[in-house]
Order: C-alpha cells, then sequence, then structure tokens
C-alpha cells in the first residue's frame, strides 16, 4: 500500500522502535506502516468511528476521541513522536493544540494544506471567491478546514510556541518539492518540531 | 431451584478462597464450560464472563431453557471468537446459581446457604475465576472478554492479576457503578424482599419462591437494558391482544405483557438470592477505589492491549464510562482502543446481532 506522500516522509523519519501517537489516523495507514515497518509503538486517536472501527479491524490500537478535548488526558512525553496530519487547520485552537502535541510527544510531526499556494492566491486574487483547488477541493461552506494556515504562518506560530523546525519537507503534485519559495509553490508542507 | 443441573464440569478450589469482606468461602465450586481445544503451550485460551443473570452456557444450549447459547453469535467454529483457533472458557460467577457456589448451595452443615453466604464483590468473582485458571493449567490468557457486569470482571482481572491476560476486552460496561446503576439494583433488590415468600432468604426448602418479588426485579431491570426509541419501536403505545382499552389492571399494552413475560421466564431460571447477592456485588464496584482512587494507578504497568467498546444508546453504562477508563488507562500508557458503536438497543446492543462489533471483537482478538 502506497502512503500519502506527506504520510511517507513522516514514516521515513521516525525513528525504528519508538512510541508514536498519530492524532487524526484515519484509517491507520501510516500506524501501519509505522508498526510492520519500523517496529513501532503505534496509538491512534481518531474522531469518525467507522474510520476506527476499520483500524481496530486491523489490530490497531485507536481510541475514538476528540484531538481538541481527549490529549489532555495523556501524560507529558508518553510519546517519542506526536503526530497530526492534515488535521491542524481543522482544530479548534491550533495554537493550543501544538502546545498538546509538544506535551505528549518529545518531538511532533505536523502536516497541513499550504493556503498560501499560488493556485489558492492565483483563485482569491483573480476568481474573488473562497478557492477551491486540487488542494483543498470543498467549498467553503462545507470545508471542515477552519483555519486556513500557510508555510510562513506556521513558522510564525512555531517561533512564538518556541518550537523548533528540526525538519521540513514540502509538496506539490504529489511529489516533493525543494524549501525555496515553498510558501508559493509548495500545496502540502510537513514540519517536524521539538521543544 | 434449589440446585443447578449437573452438567457442567465443576471444579472444586482446592483452597479456601479469600474475600474482599474478609471472610472465606470454604469449599468454592465453579461450575464451567469450554469450547475448541486447549493448545499444547496453552497460550490459546479465551476467558469469557458473563452478566448479571448470565450463565456459564456461553455457545451452547441452556439446559433449563433449553435456548441457544447467550453469545452464540459471537463464540464458535469461524466466529469472531473462534473455536476453531481459540479455546474459550466461561464459568458461572460464584454468588449465581447455575452450579457455582453461591446461596443456593449448601453450606457445610448441609442446609443452603441463603443469607449466610457471604457477601461477595466482583473481584471475588475474578479471584474464583483465577482459581479455575489455576487449576487449568492456564497462566495467562489470549484474551478475557466481557460485556456488562463481564466486562467489570475483565477490568478487575487485568487490575488485579495483570499478568494473567494478554489482551482485555470491555464492552458496554463500567469501572464503576454509579449511583443510579445503585438505584436501579436496589429498586429490584427491594421488589425480592417484600416478597413475603422471600422470608428473609429462606425459601428453599418450601415451594414458595419469591417468585413474584424476582419477576418485578427483572422488570425493572429490563427496562434498563433497552433504549427509549428500542422500547417505542418495538411496542409503541399498541394494546395486548385487544382492540380498546379495558379499563382496568391487567397487561393492557403489549409493553406490560413483554415485561411480565420476561419477569417470570426469569424466575425459572434465576435465584432470587443469587439477585441480591450479585447486584450487591456490582453496587459496590469502583475499581477506583481498590487502587487509592486513581483509576489510572489501577493499570499502572500493565503489558495488556485493551479494547473499550461502548454503544451510544446505552444509557445503563453509557459512553461517557467508557471514555472515563480509556483515559484512565491513555494516562497510565496502556495500549488501548475504543470505539462507540451505533445501536438502537441500547446497553442489550452487545448481545444482539452487529456487524461491527463483530469486526472489532475478531480483529482485537486475532
Amino acid at each position: 500500500m502506497t502512503l500519502r506522500p506527506d504520510l511517507a516522509a513522516i514514516a521515513a523519519h521516525v525513528a525504528p522502535g519508538s512510541r508514536v501517537l498519530d492524532i487524526g489516523c484515519g484509517d491507520g495507514a501510516l500506524m501501519a506502516e509505522l508498526e510492520s515497518r519500523s517496529g513501532c509503538d503505534a496509538r491512534g486517536m481518531e474522531l469518525d468511528g467507522a474510520l476506527v472501527e476499520r483500524c481496530v479491524s486491523r489490530g490497531l490500537s485507536v481510541v475514538q476521541g476528540d484531538a481538541n478535548l481527549d490529549l489532555a488526558n495523556y501524560p507529558d512525553k508518553a510519546f517519542d513522536y506526536a503526530i497530526l496530519s492534515q488535521t491542524l487547520q481543522t482544530a479548534t485552537r491550533p495554537d493550543l493544540m501544538l502546545d498538546e502535541l509538544l506535551r505528549v510527544g518529545r518531538r511532533a510531526f505536523v502536516s497541513f494544506p499550504n493556503f498560501a499556494h499560488w493556485r489558492t492566491r492565483a483563485a482569491l486574487l483573480l476568481g474573488g471567491r473562497m478557492p477551491v483547488t486540487r488542494a483543498l477541493p470543498v467549498s467553503w461552506y462545507e470545508t471542515e478546514n477552519i483555519h486556513h494556515v500557510t508555510v510562513e504562518d506556521f513558522r510564525d506560530l512555531a517561533r512564538m510556541k518556541g518550537a523548533k523546525v528540526e525538519r521540513a519537507w514540502f509538496f506539490s503534485n504529489e511529489k516533493q518539492i525543494g524549501a525555496p519559495a515553498a510558501n508559493w509553490r509548495a500545496e502540502f508542507a510537513v514540519f517536524e518540531l521539538s521543544r | 431451584m434449589n440446585s443447578a443441573p449437573p452438567l457442567s464440569p465443576v471444579y472444586k478450589v482446592p483452597h479456601p478462597l479469600p474475600l474482599d469482606s474478609g471472610q472465606v468461602l470454604e469449599g468454592c465450586e465453579i461450575a464451567y464450560e469450554t469450547y475448541g481445544t486447549l493448545a499444547a503451550d496453552k497460550g490459546n485460551a479465551v476467558l469469557v464472563c458473563h452478566a448479571l443473570t448470565g450463565d456459564q452456557y456461553l455457545a451452547s444450549p441452556h439446559p433449563i431453557t433449553g435456548k441457544p447459547g447467550w453469545w452464540e453469535r459471537m463464540v464458535g467454529p469461524s466466529k469472531p471468537i473462534d473455536t476453531n483457533k481459540h479455546f474459550v472458557i466461561c464459568a458461572n460467577v460464584i454468588g449465581s446459581c447455575m452450579g457455582s457456589s453461591g446461596p443456593a448451595s449448601l453450606a457445610p452443615d448441609g442446609q443452603p446457604y441463603a443469607m449466610r453466604f457471604p457477601v461477595i464483590t466482583i473481584r471475588d468473582m475474578v479471584r474464583g475465576l483465577v482459581a479455575l485458571l489455576d487449576g487449568l493449567g492456564i497462566d495467562r490468557l489470549h484474551a478475557v472478554v466481557g460485556g456488562s457486569m463481564g466486562g467489570m470482571q475483565a477490568l478487575s482481572l487485568a487490575a488485579n492479576w495483570p499478568e494473567r491476560a494478554a489482551r482485555v476486552l470491555v464492552i458496554a460496561s463500567t469501572a464503576r457503578h454509579s449511583a443510579q446503576n445503585i438505584a436501579f439494583h436496589e429498586v429490584g433488590r427491594q421488589a425480592i424482599m417484600a416478597d413475603p415468600a422471600w422470608n428473609e432468604g429462606d425459601y428453599y426448602a418450601t415451594d414458595a419462591k419469591p417468585d413474584n418479588g424476582l419477576a418485578v426485579a427483572r422488570m425493572a431491570a429490563h427496562i434498563t437494558y433497552l433504549s427509549e426509541a428500542g422500547l417505542t419501536e418495538k411496542f409503541g403505545r399498541r394494546l395486548q391482544d385487544r382492540e380498546a382499552k379495558g379499563f382496568n389492571f391487567d397487561a393492557e399494552f403489549q409493553v406490560e405483557s413483554y415485561l411480565r413475560y420476561q419477569g417470570t421466564g426469569f424466575t425459572r431460571r434465576f435465584d432470587a438470592n443469587s439477585y441480591l447477592y450479585i447486584t450487591r456485588a456490582m453496587d459496590y464496584f469502583d475499581i477506583a477505589e481498590e487502587h487509592g482512587g486513581k483509576l489510572a494507578d489501577a493499570f499502572a504497568g500493565t503489558q495488556a492491549r485493551f479494547c473499550i467498546v461502548s454503544f451510544d444508546t446505552d444509557w445503563l453504562y453509557p459512553t461517557s464510562e467508557s471514555r472515563h477508563v480509556v483515559h484512565a488507562l491513555n494516562a497510565a500508557g496502556a495500549k488501548v482502543s475504543f470505539v462507540e458503536l451505533s445501536a438502537p438497543h441500547g446497553h442489550d446492543s452487545f448481545l444482539l446481532e452487529h456487524d461491527q462489533l463483530d469486526r472489532v471483537v475478531k480483529g482485537f482478538i486475532e
């Protein structure tokens, strides 16, 4: 099974044998990869009960829960890595969630769609309407993305929170691209943070 | 019924069983059923714990009612708990009345214990189960599984004998009995004790049993096992076998007739004193209290994997109680899964057809 590019980047950089919490783990694709390929102890959290059932049915340890509320129950530094893939922009308070990630995990991986990608900018600038693009395919009235964020916004937030960017990866059209002008060119970004 | 039919094998615990009350149970007997074959390394054993009025007839016909085993849809060859792979054990809990030591059993003086039977707890029931596992030579279960009171036993085993089970599956259950839970049980107990035939529990030698009180207890409890929507769907306000209201106190409504049927049917297979003892054990249940007041401490250092399942319409042991357990397990660093399943039938959903539950159980147990 091929992983989504942001998940593949994360999977490739999680140290083998780590304890990992995958927040918003979906159908558990990343967790399964981390357990089978890297010998990790992976735990997941997912809001959607149908997805949780699929995870549990395939033998993964996933808790149905709301990351906005339920991260509070985990002890400090319970995990080597806390992973939040394409969920930050749906959080009630992304800044507080980032705090929680860096509290429960020694390191955090965060991936998100970059709202400053040129297609998004063009759609808003030229079309005058909230962008519906390849990376953001859902209309404003039904999207779960309530806190759109750009690569530079995220760097600012990390700095404000005293988090160190260990590494970053950028993707366009499902392929990894270089860091230069990433805020224009990247559809998705993955950051590895520590504090 | 004074004594259960001697159909199940009975394990005689070879030592006095210490109880939470400080008393001991001498000559304790545990009736049990098994399904499948125990592997040579004894590593494929799954213990299924039964609910309040359940018994060891998990996947084989009940000797009194003749009905299929209470979880036959879940346990058997190629079923989610697959007896082709696993050796499945189900034992009647102590305090009950299907062959294990309980108030209807004979005390050393040759007379039924009745109310002389020591008051027991969920942990005492599990002590009995652990003694049985010792007798069967099973050091570590592949899994312990239970719904409702069975889930309480599974949690108690995990908290008090953490090395005895590799997987712990808890369905529609709780780590503590709430005030509301205790309140409903007290209604049931008072119904039994208000029946003149109860006679302070001393009725085994007579023909008159406190069946009326026990039936009322069952009727009240049965309501808590169902959802309001489920009752409405099944019965609504429909009248029973009549076109118009009769202006009397017969079972006018279908729901009344149904509850009466459930109540009387129950008295044919259950002992009223056992109902008192087991509901009391459930009311005493609070795992956190047993471990210094903090639930997470009960599971500190556990190596077992846990799976907690709740149902959205279960108001007896609602999802919030399952979440409470999950949060404690997270805090303890335990490997835990949790899912709230959608089902229309309230607490009883765990016994009924549910494909998602089947997949979760199968995925977790394998």
